[in-house]
């Protein structure tokens, strides 16, 4: 359960709105069911009142809906932005992808979001999921009484190595409490670098043949915003809309990776939308955490204007002939 | 240089300036190396975009090198430092998808180093050619 | 479709010794888009390209592929034959079968089959060329010249000779550079000053030469025939223009405890001051570093005195913005630092000193009026030892030494070696060396002067070690051809310091996009064909800022900058290699990524209009690329990840292309 509560946010942006300081408000609002919360444009306080929902499951990063937005609407848009969240607003101001004066950004605090996909591997045919302090309450077709899921069980897996700092950049805070971090988010990353290439291998051969090619991985990701992608692309060389075999899938998520790699902020959102569960952070924290190890640590949008690490160099850079032994010496 | 027999498709990628020129100095002393290697002609070696490489695996190449100006010495300055991080982070990540890391290599030859040009293509083709077919990254419909 | 023309060459045995070429023709025949294919013994003979203009007539071929000696041979002979029988020349490619295949294969089955696949590549890569046309740029009928020694000098000269206004930019108050601190020159003995003051007059004098002295290069931007270049005029606190150089306001400084660089700190200078007599511009100079005034407001005496009204205490740095065609590097070279070497006990010692401390010590405008005195007692040396290669032809001691031969310290020390022994004849003078090389016109004869007639003790051996014992230095060395080691009691040790390019040169190559070596020289464009190019357009270089060199082999090079330096001015345009980077603003998100990765900031941002499928107009941030300013590496290409950046002539599909040919 979120600290912060709805009404606090929907009567902020009521009033800003009502006094004419914004004309649209981006927020979240209930889909099909209720763990299933998607980005939504508001445009009065009716609507909000109406629609507005803020809990553990409005886990979308609105950042990338401004680029459309602010091109196509006239008028100020108001964008709640969780702290995490604000890494990719400010990534995306870094890359002239956002007009700022068309923005009215507030921050909001988190106490850490819900894994949909976890509560529904525990439960089938869920009709609603109720908050409480500790958990959810999951009502389901199949039982009167509903189950129980902590919230720990239950916690999305970004948020589980939450960046947990401030909010950067806003026109306004909401004051609130913010989510700790716990878990080193490169310890997965390492488990797998310390495997034998066969292991490695095997993994992601099971991971990446899930891939059905969906491009909701690219679809969501904050980085992931060129005008034309280069797999939409005729003339790219690479335009492969359908999983041919396993290289195709390979080929899709190294490029993807690569394209976002110094720009990606570790939103997670990209795993977390994949429907096949495939766990494509992995990929953008093993560019992250080579970035931070061989050239300085490196965060995407904490400082607005910083020069991403790939259009970057110093002379005096690691060797790819050298990064093998070099990483397989700080592992060791 | 076949290695039990396996002769490897290589696919090197050099820069016009320095590494190009080093290749045709190697073709001007007679520096023998295996002929499966086969040059394809860039400005610099940083015109090479990862998904080249990819592309060249894809296709059924076995190895892929990237060969230019050594660091400091880029006809356009900084091509290659861009290149060596790169490919530093492109060979890291196939790495870490279980790919051999000895399928991949940059390396850095002057236009006046014809010999070390031969000697680091009759390395790698026999590195390659001990490794054997590419099959982890080959993609099977495109293979003869 | 194109319709391309396969031209096989043989090169004479030299391909076909190991390439069956008519298999290749045969074979490329099948390729997709190919209407035409041949073979013939020399291609880029005359006969050889009458073949190739009549397929392109008879065939209509929208596309050529040469199968022959490298692109780097042979690209723009074909391009031109291309050109002439009236396709565009940039529709032509180049398999490399000789270089890279037939020179390095041996048997012809193997060199055949790498032959068909290398020819097949390009042919895969033709069909996907388009016409490319060259742009033209302007040429700015103006050179700058960095820096203002001898071949500085003599560059600004010979171009200003051929009506071009040139700057010179100098960092010292003064022109001249190291040879206005020489006494004599080899092999003439020419005074160094009597033939340099009139040059530095002449320059002063050019209607055509600006000095900007004191100045130094802060900025350089644009390309080859349209440089814009930032210079900054430091403030010397004296108007330049109003200075007569009369030398009052010097007299009356009461600062006079200022090292005085130009007599390399054996005397003193003031704080206000002009370098030498004949210092061009001849104005006073104000150092902020000693200057009461200047330091805490204190004195003003030289203001007082100065009938002129030039000093001027408020002047402030200027930057100065100038359009230049070209620009030659002259920045020239320096004795290395001699403090790491103790084993000669140059810190221990003012009896020991670098070559150049004596060339000003037997200058008649030195310090001691051309005496040659010891330093540290004004008694006059009897025992003088000479140490050649200090820090020269070093290889162990890199750390302190160089590796490279600094080439004009066997000369310079005969000359002093000999001039000693000719004003001091009661001198023993020992020049202890490795080798003496002397390859030059009247060098040796030179050198061997200096042994026969004037009996100067060559050893070759190395010194070891100088220990400064009392009045003497004692130097103990090898003589490595008698095997015995010398004890000897000098009263002078001179050594024959290395020199190493100027400080300046490195951050100056960095600004000009010119490379260096690890030594920091400046390289040329080719070694033995293109020696005073850098391999930048439009950047050439002058004197020792390239490698050691001595004043004669300076003047020539300066004289071959200016040159080429001319060719490029007198040309009103220049065309500009059509292999560039184009931008597909449909695709271009604006987000910069090319833009901080070109070298030559070519890529600028523009907002442009687009409508969208819903009729509404949206306004997007989209890349543009200077044509004339980009040199097509094709940084921007990769770090475009929507793939909207390009290059012209190696395009992604063109690559994709040749990659999938040879992986067939």
């Amino acid at each position: 359960m979120q600290k912060v509560t709805a009404k606090t946010l929907s009567g902020k942006a009521a009033s800003l709105l009502n006094a004419g300081e914004v004309k649209y408000v981006l927020g979240w609002k209930k889909g099909e069911f209720d763990y299933d919360i998607t980005p939504a444009l508001f445009e009065s306080a009716e609507e909000l009142e109406k629609d507005f929902v803020w809990n553990d499951f409005s886990c979308a990063n609105l950042s990338k809906y401004l680029i459309k937005y602010t091109r196509s609407l006239s008028g100020k848009i108001l964008v709640f932005l969780k702290p995490c969240d604000t890494f990719s607003f400010n990534q995306l101001l870094t890359e002239h992808r956002i007009d700022r004066q068309k923005v009215y950004a507030v921050g909001v605090p988190c106490s850490g979001m819900a894994d949909e996909k976890k509560i529904r591997e525990n439960a089938d045919g869920i009709t609603a999921i109720s908050e409480t302090e500790e958990g959810y309450l999951v009502h389901t077709l199949y039982s009167d009484a509903p189950a129980f899921i902590s919230k720990e069980e239950a916690l999305l897996e970004k948020c589980l190595s939450c960046k947990g700092w401030a909010h950067i950049a806003l026109d306004e805070q909401i004051e609130g409490e913010v989510f700790a971090p716990s878990a080193d988010r490169f310890d997965q990353v390492k488990a797998l670098e310390n495997m034998t290439p066969d292991e490695r291998y095997h993994f992601w051969q099971n991971e990446l043949s899930r891939c059905i090619r969906c491009n909701a991985c690219r679809d969501v990701c904050p980085a992931c915003t060129c005008e034309k992608c280069v797999f939409d692309n005729p003339n790219s060389g690479v335009e492969n809309k359908a999983a041919a075999n396993s290289f195709e899938e390979k080929m899709f998520h190294i490029i993807r990776a690569f394209h976002v790699a110094g720009r990606c902020t570790d939103c997670g959102e990209c795993s977390r939308v994949c429907p096949q569960k495939i766990p494509l952070h992995l990929l953008n924290r093993k560019f992250i955490n080579d970035i931070d190890s061989f050239y300085g640590e490196y965060q995407a949008g904490l400082d607005e204007g910083s020069r991403a690490p790939l259009v970057d160099y110093d002379t005096g850079d690691l060797e790819p002939s050298q990064v093998f032994d070099w990483r397989d010496g700080q592992n060791a | 240089m076949p290695v039990n027999g396996y002769k490897p498709l290589i696919v090197a990628f050099c820069c016009n300036w320095c590494s190009y020129a080093g290749a045709d100095l190697a073709g001007n002393n007679r520096l023998n190396y295996p002929a499966d290697v086969k040059i394809i002609r860039v400005p610099c070696s940083c015109r090479v975009n990862p998904m080249f490489v990819l592309r060249a695996f894809q296709r059924g190449a076995d190895g892929v090198i990237i060969c230019g100006c050594h660091p400091g010495d880029c006809h356009y300055t900084s091509g290659n430092y861009f290149t060596r991080r790169r490919m530093a982070l492109l060979f890291s990540m196939l790495d870490y998808l279980g790919i051999e890391r000895e399928r991949t290599r940059v390396e850095w030859v002057s236009a006046a180093e014809g010999a070390k040009f031969a000697a680091t293509m009759n390395d790698f083709a026999e590195t390659v050619a001990s490794l054997g077919e590419n099959k982890r990254l080959e993609d099977l419909r495109c293979k003869k | 479709m194109q319709r391309i023309g396969v031209f096989v060459c043989w090169c004479g045995s030299n391909i076909a010794g190991t390439v069956d070429v008519h298999a290749v023709a045969e074979a490329l025949k099948t390729e997709p888009g190919v209407v035409f294919s041949t073979d013939y013994q020399y291609m880029c003979s005359q006969a050889g390209q009458n073949i190739i203009k009549d397929a392109i007539r008879d065939y209509r071929l929208t596309g050529v592929v040469v199968c022959s000696c490298s692109p780097r041979m042979h690209e723009v002979t074909f391009r031109k034959t291309a050109s002439q029988a009236g396709l565009n020349p940039y529709m032509v490619e180049i398999a490399n079968i000789r270089e890279q295949c037939s020179w390095v294969h041996k048997d012809v089955p193997t060199g055949t089959e790498k032959a068909i696949i290398l020819g097949r590549a390009a042919v895969a890569k033709v069909n996907l060329n388009a016409p490319l046309t060259p742009g033209e740029s302007l040429v700015i009928k103006r050179a700058l010249v960095i820096g203002g020694g001898i071949a500085g000098i003599q560059t600004a000269l010979d171009i200003a000779d051929a009506g071009f206004p040139v700057d010179i930019v100098e960092k010292q108050p003064t022109i001249g550079g190291k040879m206005a601190q020489l006494d004599k020159t080899f092999p003439t003995l020419d005074c160094a000053a009597c033939i340099l003051t009139p040059k530095m007059v002449d320059a002063a004098q050019n209607e055509n030469i600006r000095i900007l002295s004191y100045s130094e290069v802060e900025k350089v931007g644009g390309f080859v025939g349209n440089f814009e270049v930032t210079i900054r005029k430091k403030a010397r606190y004296v108007k330049e223009d109003i200075c007569t150089g009369c030398g009052a306001c010097v007299e009356k400084c009461p600062m006079k405890k200022v090292p005085n660089e130009f007599n390399l700190g054996m005397d003193n200078r003031r704080a206000v001051y002009i370098p030498f007599a004949q210092a061009v511009p001849k104005v006073a100079t104000i150092d902020p570093n000693y200057c009461n005034m200047l330091k805490n407001g204190k004195c003003g005496l030289c203001a007082r005195v100065c009938t002129a009204g030039a000093i001027d205490y408020t002047q402030k740095d200027e930057l100065i913005t100038e359009k230049y065609g070209a620009i030659v590097v002259a920045t020239g070279y320096n004795p290395i630092s001699l403090d790491k070497f103790d084993e000669f006990a140059y810190n221990q010692s003012k009896d020991v000193i670098s070559s150049l401390e004596f060339e000003r010590l037997t200058n008649a405008a030195g310090p001691t009026a051309g005496k040659l005195v010891r330093p540290s007692d004004g008694k006059h040396p009897h025992t003088i030892v000479f140490v050649q290669c200090v820090g020269s032809r070093c290889d162990a001691c890199a750390e302190k030494g160089k590796e490279y031969c600094s080439k004009i310290c066997c000369m310079y020390t005969a000359k002093h070696a000999m001039l000693t022994r000719d004003k001091y004849p009661d001198t023993e003078v020992y020049v202890f060396y490795i080798d003496v090389r002397t390859p030059g016109k009247n060098f040796d004869e030179f050198y061997r002067r200096a042994v026969e007639e004037y009996g100067v003790h060559y050893v070759k051996g190395m010194v070891g070690k100088v220990s400064p014992e009392g009045d003497t230095l004692k130097v103990q060395a090898s003589d490595l051809i008698s095997g015995k080691q010398l004890h000897i009691d000098a009263d002078l040790v001179v050594l024959a310091a290395a020199i190493e390019p100027d400080a300046s040169a490195r951050p100056l190559a960095t600004m000009l996009t010119a490379s260096m070596d690890t030594n920091d020289f400046f390289t040329e464009a080719h070694p033995k064909l293109r020696p005073v190019e850098s391999p930048t357009a439009g950047v050439f270089l002058s004197g020792a800022c390239q490698g050691p060199k001595d004043i004669p082999e300076t003047v020539s090079q300066a004289g071959a900058a200016a040159s080429k330096v001319i060719g490029l001015l007198v040309k009103d345009k220049l065309t500009t290699n059509p292999c560039v980077a184009q931008s597909n603003e449909l695709m271009c998100n604006g987000c910069s990524s090319c833009e901080l990765v070109c070298p030559y900031g070519a890529i600028t941002y523009i907002d442009k209009e687009f409508r969208m499928p819903d009729r509404s107009i949206q306004i997007r941030r989209v890349a543009q690329v200077n044509p004339a300013v980009c040199q097509g590496c094709g940084a921007c290409t990769v770090a475009c990840p929507s793939g909207a950046m390009d290059l012209n002539g190696f395009k992604s599909e063109q690559i994709i292309a040749e990659v999938d040919a040879i992986c067939r």
